[in-house]
């Protein structure tokens, strides 16, 4: 296998490992379904939220590409016995940054957040967030009622943004001992006329840090397409020219500011590609304008969904873009969109993509 | 008391590779399956905690079997289920598979 460039597809069929000369490996992880994968960069160690359909999750660690995978003696990862919650889900492993080499966080389903300080090996809950007032009041989407969204601040590692469906958008600033809503601006479609605009439970889908900013943000919506420039304080409609505001995933371009790139999807009892053709969205300018980019993807009978963690960068310069389908296929760009090679086709289900240049 | 539980080929590994493992139920609970499952935890506790969920229940794709008995809630009386000298208690995926 060559390793320069390791792409990870989490199905729910277990996880396959693509590399460099597009080779598939695979599947790992046998009798799991993978909705989280996530390459820790500081220990070259791939970790997935791994649900079995008939013994529960756990984070599975692997640090040979794959290869062998440790699993605890317990399952890993579950919720204190006091708070009679049993975990549904792991929607996403998140890396800490390299000041914090072997910090982890996880979201999970029902709606928690969890912290791992010895490399993703065992997590414990963060109570800050659990015992949030607003906790008891958010409601299940479509998907569970799951934490997706994890973004660590690049200027301090007690600064947090994370995202719940449907709770919305929250901010730490303590390392989160304490947690505030932030979702001024972000609609909820399904609330009475009047109570569009609440001050939280959004469905939020996905958040994305600019690069280059901070302080900036992009948000794909259950409906609504945002941007923010004020550290997520407030979210600003950029649904400018596109096909639909609904849609699953959104990525910063990993070395370019106020670029980012959506799959817009029609709606959402119709969750497919707008005229049946697959086509990524891409703004260069904070979402002023979106502009499509179709070359090498299917543009006839598309019917395509693109999840929130099915699309992502490798973060590299230049970057590599990839996303996954729910059809098995998998797709990625090196010129920022332009055009778009197939990597794989006929896998299982795709829930989950990640991808690391190393 | 001792009861036998049979181990799913899956678990086994946490299970020191065994396909049964005789559980010396102790006094000090009640004669059920749900206390059988206690007392393995001493020495088996990961397939206990995939066998159950992290609130004490079956988990709902695992099926557990006394004496050949099915005793899922509704059924019979789940973990409260009585076990005696010499009862056989099996762990199983149940039919499906996601």
């Amino acid at each position: 296998m060559r390793t320069d460039r390791l792409v990870l597809v989490g199905t729910t069929k277990g996880l396959f490992v693509l590399d460099s000369n597009n080779e598939v490996t695979g599947p790992f992880l046998e009798g799991t379904s993978v909705p989280s994968v996530a390459y820790d960069p500081r220990r070259k160690r791939i970790l997935a939220g791994a649900n079995s359909f008939f013994f529960g999750n756990s984070v599975r660690r692997s640090d040979d590409l794959g290869q062998t995978w440790a699993e605890a003696e317990t399952p890993n990862i579950k919720f204190p016995d006091d708070t009679e919650s049993k975990i549904v889900q792991i929607w996403q492993v998140t890396p800490a940054g390299p000041d914090q080499p072997d910090v982890l966080y996880a979201g999970v389903e029902p709606a928690a957040l969890f912290r791992s300080e010895d490399g993703g090996e065992s997590w414990t809950l963060v109570r800050g967030l659990w015992d949030h007032p607003h906790r008891p009041l958010w409601q299940p989407g479509g998907g569970g009622l799951g934490l997706h969204t994890i973004l660590l601040d690049p200027r301090d590692p007690k600064r947090m943004l994370i995202a719940i469906s449907t709770g919305g958008v929250y901010l730490t600033e303590d390392g989160g001992t304490s947690w505030r809503s932030s979702n001024s601006g972000i609609r909820a479609e399904y609330n009475p006329e009047d109570q569009r605009f609440p001050e939280y439970g959004q469905c939020v889908h996905k958040v994305a840090r600019d690069s280059a900013n901070p302080d900036k943000f992009f948000l794909q919506n259950h409906f609504g397409l945002y941007h923010s420039d004020n550290g997520g304080a407030s979210w600003d409609d950029v649904a400018n020219g596109v096909p639909s505001d609904f849609g699953f995933p959104v990525v910063a371009h990993p070395n370019q500011g106020d670029t980012a790139f959506i799959i817009p999807l029609v709606a959402d009892v119709k969750r497919w590609t707008p005229d049946a053709q697959c086509r990524v969205y891409r703004t260069t300018n904070a979402g002023a304008s979106w502009e499509p980019m179709s070359c090498g993807l299917p543009q006839e009978n598309a019917y395509v969904t693109v999840l929130r963690d099915a699309f992502t960068t490798d973060g590299a310069d230049p970057a590599g873009f990839y996303f996954g389908t729910r059809g098995g296929q998998v797709y990625a760009s090196h010129d920022d969109g332009q055009n778009w090679e197939t990597l794989a086709e006929h896998l299982p289900p795709i829930l989950s993509v990640r991808a690391a240049a190393l | 008391m001792h009861v036998t539980v049979y181990v799913p080929t899956v678990l086994r590994q946490y299970a020191a590779g065994e396909r049964k493992v005789q559980v010396d139920v102790g006094e000090d609970g009640p004669p059920t399956v749900g206390h059988v499952f206690d007392c393995l935890h001493r020495t088996a506790p990961g397939v206990v905690e995939r066998a159950l969920d992290e609130c004490g229940q079956v988990r709902p794709h695992v099926n557990i079997f006394v004496d050949g008995e099915l005793v899922r809630v509704g059924l019979r009386l789940g973990l409260e289920t009585p076990v005696t000298e010499g009862t056989e208690v099996w762990i199983l995926p149940a039919v499906s598979g996601g």
